[in-house]
This record gives C-alpha cells, structure tokens and sequence, in this order.
C-alpha cells in the first residue's frame, strides 16, 4: 500500500491537536481552572486556526542553525573586540537601557507565555503559546550573551538583573509585564500576544536594532536579525487570538476593546524610552521618533484596526492624543534623565550642536519652540562648570509609574495632571489613560510597588538618596552614571582609540 | 597594524556580571551560568496575579519543598536555550534519518502483523502520556522557582511534545499515513481496560497543584517506570519477536531518557539533600505516585512482555531514587 501524502493541515492535527483528550477520571476544569473568570466565552476551542504549524523536530533543526550562526558571530565579536566599532561611548548607554530595561521583559515573556501555555484548554493555542515561550527565554539569553562582551569593557551593565526589580525608572517597564502577567490568561493575550507583539514590536526592536546597525554595533544587529523569523511567528500568534476570540463569542467584543484601550496606551508610555533613545542617545540617528511613530503605528496600526472594524472594534481610545505625543515625549523624557543623571543607570549628556539642528529639523513644531531653550541653558551652566542636576525626587504616576514629567499636549507648558480618590486615598496620574486604567480596576493599582514612594517610606535603605542608590540600587555613583564627560567609559574609549 | 596589536591585549574591566560574580569568583563566565543564574525577578512584583492572589507572581510558595537556594538545581547537562536546541537537532538529524530509511524500504512490512497490532495498542497510545507530561513540565517551568529548574522544565515539556510527534509518526507510518492507527489508539487509551489506570494517574497529576510533586509523579515515577518497561524491555522484546526494526524509530526517544534520567536524578537529589523535611516529602509523595503507578502499569506489563516486567521496572526505578538518596 503506497503512503499517501499527508497536507501540512492533516499532518499539525494528527501530530499535535489529536494528542489531548476528553477527561474521564477528573474534572477538565480543575486542569485549566481560569478560564472562565474574567467573562470571556469560548465555545469551541476546536476553531482555533494553528497560526503556523511547526512540529518540535523542526523547530529544532531551524533554531539550532540559527543559534551556531549567532554564536559565531559572538565568539568573533569578542576576540576581535568588536566594542571598538561601535560609533562613540555615548552609544553604549543605548544598550544599558535595553539591558537592564527590555532583556528582563524578555524573560518575564517566556513566563506569561508559558503560564498561558499550560493554562489554554485548546491544544493548538497552548502549544503555539509554549513555543513562543521558549523563543522568548530565547530571547532573554542571546541578549544576555551579546551584552556579555560590553558589560567587561563598560560600566552600567553589571547590575541589570538586581537593577530590573529595583530602580525607579526600571519599574515601568517592569510594572508593565507584570501587570500583564498577573492578569487573567486571555488578557494576558491581548495585552502581550496582541497589542504588544503585533502592533508595537516594530516600535521597539526595529529602533534598537536599526540603531545598532547605524552605531556598528555587530553584536546587537546580529541577535536582532536572528529573533525577527521568531518575532514573525509571535505576531500570527497575536493576530489569530485576536480574531479567535472576537469570532468566538459577540460578549468578547467590548471586552476585548477595553483590554486595547488599555494595553494601548500603557503601550506608548512604555515607548517614552524607545522614544528617547532614538532621538537623543543614537550618535547617529535612524530617523526620528515621530517618524518611526508614524510609520508603524499611526499607518501600518490604523489598516490593522481598519481590517478589524469588520468585528466591531475601533482604534483605542486616546489615538488622538498620543498622535500629538509625538511631538514631545521624546524631549521631555531625555530632559528628566539628564536632569535626574546621578539616578540613572547610565551616562546622559546635552545633545551636539549637530544633534540640536537635527531635532529641530524633525521637530518643526516643537522643538525650537519648547525643548531648544532648556539646552541651550543647559550648555551655558556646562560651560560655566554648573553641570546641573535635580536634588528633589519626582512623583511617579500611579498607573504607568512614570514620572509626572509629560505636559498636556495642548499646553506644554503645563504639567498634565490627574487625581482619583478610592478608600480615602488620593492617587496621581499622568494622564487620562492613565487614570481611567486606575478607575477601572483600583484594587491593582493601588498595589502598584512606586519606587519613590518606597524611598520615602524607607523600604530601600537610606537615610540618604546616595546611600538608595549605592546600596539598594547597586549602582557605581559617578562611575556608572552621571554626565559622559569626564566619566571612565569616556576615558577607557578615548585610550582604546588613541584619542588625547 | 598598530591598531590590532592594541587592540589584542584590551584589558577588560570585569569578567562577568555582579550576580554572577558573587556567586562564583571574579573570573570569566560560562554561557550556562550567565544565562541562567538571577535572572528571574525575586522581588517588588507590584501586583498581585488575579488568578492566584495567595502568591506572588514569581514565589516560592508554590510548592511544599524549601529550598535555601533555587539556583542550586544545576543542570548536569548545562542547557540554556542554544546548547539545548543544538543537542536536540543533532539528535532529531539521526531520527529523521532512521524514520526515512524505515519508510523508504518499507520495512513495516517485514515485521508481522500480530506485532503491528501490538504496537498500536501498546507502545502507541504512549503519545497521550507524553502529552500529559507536556502539560505537567510546562506548568513546573511557569510556576516554578528560579531559572536553574524552570528553564530545564520548559525544555522537558517541549521534548515531550516532541516524542509525543514521533510516537505519532510510528502510527502514521503503519496506517499509511490514513491516521486510523492514530484513531485506534487513541480508542484504546479512551476505552480499552488495559488503558485506563494510566490514563487516570495522568488526568490526577495533571490536577495537582504542587508543581514539584507533579514533577516527582511524572518524571521521576511514571517516567523513570515507562522507560524501564516499555524502551528497554518491551522494545527487547519487539527485538526477539520479529520487531527489532521498531528500535530504529524509538531510538530517539530512548536516548533521550539516558540524557534526560541525569538532569531528574540531580534534581531528586539535590533538593533530598537539602532536608530532612524535604526528603520525607519526598518519600512520601514517591510511596503515593509510586503504587498508583505500578498498579496503573500492571496489565500493561503483562501485556507487553510478561509476569516479571514491572517488578523488573519497579527495582530499577529504586535503584535510582537510592542513588538519589531517597528510599533507603
Ligand atoms: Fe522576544
Ligand atoms: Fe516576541
Ligand atoms: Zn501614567
């Protein structure tokens, strides 16, 4: 009897979807017991489309071949020095934020998708969500391996595990994650599978990755293009549960929508640092924020929300004002770092003369306006020997635990703030989107873990911001931060390269 | 030139990062070590999961077992993500070889039809149990404590996916790739008596809430039984019967268990160690998972090979927990 060929369909079900079974001796759902809780209905997990059907031997084979081309590529990096191709010092400091801000997002990925990988009742979405797991953890450890080379040869990078659960600007993109991953397992989905995968992914990656390749950093281009076969497949994962779950059952619409609202605009505060490295930590710029902004969110987001009106879903909510956002977040997030510089975990600096006549070429509208006054300020207290930096500690918002550093859009003059009082306690917000996330489910919030707040009730030693910062930050105060000039990171590149 | 011979002896400031060099020295790293230890948040989780608010989100809570620390379940096979996917493709290459030959001579039709049949009820409905494990390793890795364990976990449960696709493949290629085998055996593991003491130890531990007593019931027990019975004495058998061409496709998978039993008997091991308390919990969650299994197992062993397999198995499976320093 001639075997007869098998079609990729027949092939995944038969291999993967045929392995589970209905439950004779327990209860399914104390095997998959939060399902149900936060309102969303699934009526048949059987309509689950398989976003792409990969069987584990091939999903080995392809991984492996790019692992040894990756890891070759490190192994070079390193025996030739390759840090020394990078553009200037000030460049590196683009890769301690990414380090100690996104590769521990990576890791807290590879745990929500394996929660959510264990917790699906349908088999094809499990299995799709424990695969990008393990592409997630991934993720975590080619970072970790390709940053490995920079943290011998510069400050900041050392701590970046310890710093991740710690330091105050940290813990919004920290808070981010967790606040998806401690929500229930379809949000979680929205959250991160969706709004974060596939819709602002491109916003993250593509600038750190199209940064390195412009700042000759081989190291980082190199993990990037490895991880983008891997971040195609997340993104069909984040489409097909989006659709499968509006196709599903009508009563997941509006729910849906409110987790869009949602994890949109926590989505672009996030951004604010993605924001701020393509403007003002690149020597040599890929193109400008609000550039970027525009073409991946505002052309290729609004066909993605054009094709799902078709299930009655619109844009998220507040588009409007992060349209005008644009304009600004990048400028007044790089104004707080430098002012707040002893706190960061990095080298901030004032923008070049060529850097400034950059920005105010991409930035007609606002630059000159509001941001060019306060470096040229900034240049003349240099100049003077005044470097300046900020004693007060800023209030974080409540919500996205971002400093209330953001202006209204309208006004930017004007601070943007907004209040809520539950149970008697007033809390602060950066925004609109900010409270009505607040508003929404006030029990999570208040729990938020506000790193000011917590300086100033003593839970991170002390008594001085110093000693915080030194002792329950682990940061080299002066050595790891504060201005590039005159730092050890400058003055080890200008030996290396022979410069007086 | 100048350049290159400065640029050979660039003197590096430190060797690795901080947590990895408070745990071992100031000295030079491995890819395993910076991969793996500290990298999981331990504290400052802002929120309280909705579907779990009794824990943390990362918290050691979430099984009976203490340990002082998470990091102390070194993998013996030192596998963080590349070196795991590169050993597993190396393995896969061989598997896909012997599958092609199997196929391409049609060697199925050598092997009588009475031993076909037995494998379809016996060692192919296996996929389901691989199945359960998936399931059972992957809810380790998400509620586990530190990266040591978890990420080993996680690939444990991708491997598991992966036999199950092999297991598979041995009833496609028996069925000609009509999937009747498959549906036959899956009939079996529903329906047929001899089935369904596995099936329910399976549904059981795959309610259990103690992700490390899931592990000891699966890995350790079942497992370390299954490997004993169905890849060494059942594939013997096959051998002797007429079968011997079957050991050409679940070589794959027995190679794994060598590879794999190291990795559970460090962690049985290491956290027996640690404590009295752990190693009674130990003992105990062993006396439990261990009778369910045997007597799940008993008409599968008979079936397979006789009267003596499952003693043979059972003996076996205590030699390694003594090894481990349980059970004695
Ligand atoms: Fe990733
Ligand atoms: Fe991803
Ligand atoms: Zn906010």
């Amino acid at each position: 009897m001639a075997a007869k060929k098998l079609n990729i369909k027949d092939k995944y079900r038969l291999l993967t979807r045929d392995l589970d079974w209905d439950f004779s001796y327990e209860d399914r759902k104390q095997a998959f017991p939060y399902e149900e809780f936060e309102g969303i209905k699934i009526t048949d997990w059987n309509k689950w489309e398989d976003p792409f059907r990969l069987t584990m031997d091939s999903y080995w084979k392809y991984q492996a071949e790019k692992e040894k081309k990756l890891y070759a590529i490190f192994d070079a990096f390193s025996q030739n020095n390759g840090h020394l191709n990078v553009v200037d010092s000030r460049y590196v400091n683009a890769l301690k934020l990414f380090l100690t801000g996104v590769s521990p997002l990576e890791y807290q990925a590879y745990q929500g998708f394996a929660h959510v990988g264990r917790q699906f009742g349908g088999v094809g979405a499990r299995v799709a969500c424990q695969m990008q797991s393990l592409d997630e953890l991934r993720h975590v450890q080619t970072q970790i391996h390709a940053m490995s080379h920079y943290n011998k040869f510069f400050d900041g990078f050392q701590e970046f595990s310890h710093m991740h659960d710690r330091v105050w600007y940290l813990s919004v993109p920290r808070s981010f994650f967790c606040d998806a991953r401690s929500a229930g397992p379809f949000e979680f989905m929205v959250a991160i599978g969706f709004s974060f995968e596939y819709v602002l992914t491109n916003l993250l990656f593509v600038p750190f990755m199209s940064g390195a390749a412009h700042n000759g950093d081989m190291a980082t281009v190199t993990f990037g293009f490895s991880a983008q076969s891997d971040e195609a497949r997340h993104m069909t994962l984040g489409l097909e549960v989006i659709k499968f779950l509006l196709e599903q059952h009508e009563d997941n619409v509006p729910i849906v929508q409110k987790w869009i609202d949602k994890w949109f605009w926590r989505g672009t505060r996030l951004l604010t640092i993605v924001a701020m490295m393509m403007d003002y930590m690149l020597p040599n710029k890929v193109m400008s924020w609000k550039e970027a902004w525009e073409v991946y969110f505002e052309e290729a987001g609004g066909a993605l929300f054009k094709d799902l009106a078709r299930y009655g879903i619109r844009m998220p909510k507040y588009a409007e004002t992060i349209e005008k956002e644009k304009e600004h977040i990048s400028h007044q997030a790089w104004w707080t770092f430098y002012t707040h510089g002893h706190a960061a975990g990095f080298h901030t600096w004032i923008p070049s003369d060529k850097e400034l006549d950059w920005l105010s070429a991409q930035y007609p509208d606002t630059f000159d306006k509001y941001y060019r006054p306060l470096w040229e300020l900034a240049k003349e207290q240099e100049a003077k020997g005044e470097r300046f930096y900020t004693s007060g500690l800023p209030q974080l918002c409540q919500t996205c635990q971002i400093p209330m550093l953001f202006t209204e859009m309208d006004n930017p003059n004007q601070n943007s703030m907004r209040d809520s009082v539950f149970e008697d306690e007033r809390y602060h917000f950066c925004s609109d989107g900010c409270k009505d996330i607040f508003d929404e489910e006030p029990e999570k919030y208040v729990q938020s873990w506000l790193p000011v707040h917590q300086i100033f009730q003593g839970n991170c030693g002390g008594p001085g911001v110093e000693d915080v910062l030194s002792d329950y930050y682990k940061m080299n105060v002066g050595v790891d931060n504060m201005d590039i000039k005159g730092s050890p990171d400058e003055k080890r590149w200008n030996e290396w390269k022979g410069i007086a | 030139m100048t350049i290159e011979i400065k640029t050979s002896t660039l003197e590096p400031v430190r060797n690795t990062f901080a947590h990895i060099e408070r745990r071992f020295g100031d000295k030079p790293a491995t890819r395993y070590q910076e991969a793996t230890y500290d990298v999981a948040s331990e504290i400052n989780f802002h929120y309280k999961p909705l579907w779990q608010p009794e824990y943390e989100l990362n918290d050691t809570g979430r099984t009976a077992i203490v340990m002082e620390d998470w990091y102390a379940f070194k993998d013996p096979r030192q596998f963080y993500y590349g070196s795991y996917v590169q050993m597993r493709a190396k393995q896969q290459e061989v598997a896909e070889s012997n599958y092609s030959f199997f196929e391409k001579r049609n060697l199925a039709r050598l092997i009588p039809d009475e031993i076909q049949r037995k494998v379809i009820r016996l060692l192919v409905p296996l996929r389901h149990v691989e199945q359960a494990a998936n399931l059972n390793n992957i809810y380790g890795s998400s509620l586990g404590y530190g990266t040591a364990i978890t990420q080993a976990l996680l690939y444990n449960g991708m491997d598991r996916l992966g036999n199950a696709q092999y297991l598979s493949r041995i009833g496609l290629i028996l069925d000609s790739n009509s999937g009747d085998a498959l549906n036959e055996a899956k009939r079996y593991w529903m329906d047929d008596a001899i089935w369904q003491g596995v099936r329910s130890y399976c549904e059981a531990n795959i309610c259990v809430e103690d992700w490390f007593e899931s592990f000891v019931a699966q890995d350790a027990i079942l497992d370390g039984l299954i490997y004993e019975l169905v890849y060494l004495q059942f594939d013997q058998w096959l051998a002797d019967n007429g079968g011997q061409d079957f050991s050409m496709l679940t070589e794959f998978i027995q190679n794994w268990n060598k590879d794999t039993n190291r990795w559970v008997d460090a962690v049985m091991k290491i956290s027996a160690a640690e404590s009295d308390a752990n190693k009674q919990l130990l003992e105990q969650w062993i006396g439990t998972w261990k009778a369910k299994a045997l007597e799940a197992l008993a008409p599968l062993a008979e079936e397979m090979v006789g009267p003596e397999a499952l003693a043979i198995a059972e003996n076996a499976l205590v030699k390694r927990l003594n090894k481990a320093g349980l059970l004695k």
